[in-house]
């Protein structure tokens, strides 16, 4: 086939001649103008109906105990997290443990925090008092009243808090799993010991997968605070349920609890991805571009005055 | 803890001969569940020799290797290394086998190489040498550096410190892994098929660097299918075989000359 191909066109000899056309896809120009045209409506809707409320909207989207509200919306994630992942890593070994009974501990606590809902959780815990009036945590004297310490914020870090630890066990089980056997008895072989194994070897490189699902975590985390307006914690869901239930503006003020949920969420994310990066050292012969750095190459290879892409468009080799 | 035992001497040609014994197998058996894999090993090490073991796969040289250090514990006899027991407290008759951290503690000064590297992948060359010396010797980090860095420049790769393991050649990274046991300053290294995961334009300099090695009298046991260098390299060359050590002796008589059938035809196969 080659050899009649140079024998139909014996005059192009130079393959500089030649010049490469890229393939075209109509379709992916109809599906863009699809959905920018889908999204146009949508957009124009969501700003034109008067029922939504935008200036309500901003009215309130800086109101004093909308922030406060935020402001223990985010500490409670920090501290449930925090919380969770502790307890993940102290269940995940206890699970990865060679006593039986420990083993089975750790697995018992997960199947029941994972298997009861969350909201089921956060009752129980504020109504304590109920099934324990007083509380002496088995020790003599001790004597206090349930109803003064289980607070509403403390029942929901506790049932937020000991309901993550399920989830994060497992997250950290499957990280450490994930270690090559070779580097525990590679350890071992230089004599460092169980713990210093753990901590200073595994786990290290086990947060290579367990800090992506983390950050899912984080992030469903700050959104299931919401549920704790139900034990009348006053976070941002709550604190909005304040206001429309004197002023009525329902949908204008679950706006604004959508619209902070999201930019925090947003912030979370940026923060998880830079956290990936760190963690992915060793991994890979070089750390994968931030998109910033993707972002200037682009602008870099496609600059019209680009005179590296001009070379190669001329044709040299 | 660990019971220091003299090894029992006239038991061994070298032992009479008065040299110190660094490792010795006396009846060793391992067995997984059902399958023996080592059926009764009598065998000595005296201090300085190189020993390569050679074998069919599966006829048990790995795991020999590795209870000698007690990555692997053993079912029945007995193993010193340089006239301790490893891993076990002896009391009467029984051997008790120690705590993993107490093991751990007692084969400070066995280095070990393995097939696939296993250098720490989150951490730079220079800390995969410094860490164990750093944790478990507890010794001062600017002595351990230039003891590290001394060592890398040994096995070739003083500009590598600060790379990850993952940025280096199989046969760099091997050579990493030879000099983070060595960092440990062990008076006996094992070596688990050092070679058997590199492209074979990389196995040379690895094999250098072990023959350096065996010339500054490192106690050497090295499993291995690189019959040149243990012709040329080793004191001694074990053949095993079915869990047995099948036949041993100098190394170029056992490679050029073996006596046992089994050892011809398995040396007839790979040379």
């Amino acid at each position: 086939m080659s050899a009649t191909a140079v024998k139909v066109e014996p005059q192009r000899t130079s393959p500089d001649q030649y010049t490469t056309v890229k393939a075209r896809y109509p379709g992916r120009w109809v599906s863009a103008v699809v959905i920018l045209g889908v999204g146009g409506l949508a957009l124009q809707s969501v700003f034109t109906n008067p029922r939504f409320g935008w200036e309500t909207v901003g009215k309130y989207i800086r109101d004093v105990s909308i922030v406060n509200g935020i402001g223990i919306t985010l500490m409670l994630t920090a501290v449930c997290m925090v919380i969770g992942v502790v307890l993940g890593v102290v269940l995940a070994v206890m699970r990865l443990s060679l006593n039986p009974v420990v083993r089975t501990a750790a697995f018992g606590y997960v199947n029941f925090f994972r298997g009861t809902p969350v909201l089921v959780q956060l009752l129980f815990w504020y109504n304590l008092a109920a099934l324990y009036p007083t509380i002496s945590f088995g020790i003599p004297g001790v004597n206090l009243d349930a109803n003064q310490i289980i607070t509403p914020m403390f029942a929901a870090i506790l049932g937020l808090g000991l309901n993550q630890g399920a989830y994060m066990s497992e997250i950290v089980r499957a990280g450490i799993l994930s270690v090559d056997h070779g580097q525990a008895e590679a350890a071992g072989a230089l004599g460092i010991n169980r713990f210093h194994t753990m901590r200073r070897i595994i786990l290290p490189q086990a947060m290579k997968v367990i800090i992506p699902p983390t950050g899912n975590e984080t992030i469903g985390m700050l959104k299931t605070t919401a549920l704790v307006s139900v034990i009348s914690v006053p976070e941002l869901l709550y604190s909005s349920q304040i206001i429309y239930a004197r002023t009525f503006e329902t949908v204008p003020l679950l706006i604004v609890a959508s619209l902070w949920y999201i930019v925090v969420t947003s912030v979370l994310s940026v923060g998880q991805y830079y956290l990936e990066r760190r963690y992915a050292k060793g991994g890979q012969r070089s750390l994968p571009m931030t998109p910033w750095q993707k972002l200037a190459l682009f602008f870099n290879t496609h600059a019209p005055l680009n005179t590296d892409r001009l070379a190669r468009k001329g044709g040299t080799r | 803890m660990t019971e220091t035992m003299t090894s029992p001497s006239g038991t061994g040609p070298a032992a009479a001969a008065g040299t110190r014994i660094m490792v010795k197998a006396d009846s060793v058996h391992k067995s997984y569940g059902q399958l023996d894999v080592l059926k009764g090993i009598d065998l000595e090490i005296a201090a300085g020799e190189v020993v390569c073991l050679i074998g069919p796969s599966g006829s048990g040289k790995s795991t020999l290797l590795r209870c000698i250090n007690h990555l692997e514990g053993i079912n029945g006899g007995r193993m010193w290394v340089d006239g301790k027991v490893v891993g076990y407290d002896i009391k009467g008759t029984k051997l008790h086998e120690q705590k993993h951290n107490d093991v751990c503690r007692n084969r400070t000064d066995i280095g070990m190489v393995f097939q696939h590297f296993n250098l720490f992948p989150h951490m730079t060359v220079l800390e995969n040498l410094v860490e164990a010396p750093r944790l478990v010797l507890r010794q001062k980090k600017s002595q351990v550096t230039a003891r590290a860095l001394r060592l890398l420049e040994r096995v070739g790769l003083a500009d590598k410190a600060g790379s990850y393991p993952r940025q280096l050649s199989g046969g760099q990274q091997q050579r990493v892994a030879i000099a983070r046991a060595l960092c440990m300053e062990p008076k006996l290294m094992l070596f688990d098929e050092p070679t058997s995961a590199l492209d074979p334009e990389l196995v040379g300099e690895v094999l250098k660097v072990m023959k350096d090695l065996a010339q500054s009298g490192m106690t050497m046991v090295v499993v291995t299918h690189e019959m040149n260098f243990a012709r040329d390299v080793a004191d001694r060359v074990v053949f095993m075989a079915d869990g047995n050590i099948v036949e041993q002796g100098p190394a170029a008589q056992l490679i050029t000359n073996p006596q046992n059938e089994r050892t011809r035809s398995f040396l007839a196969s790979v040379l």
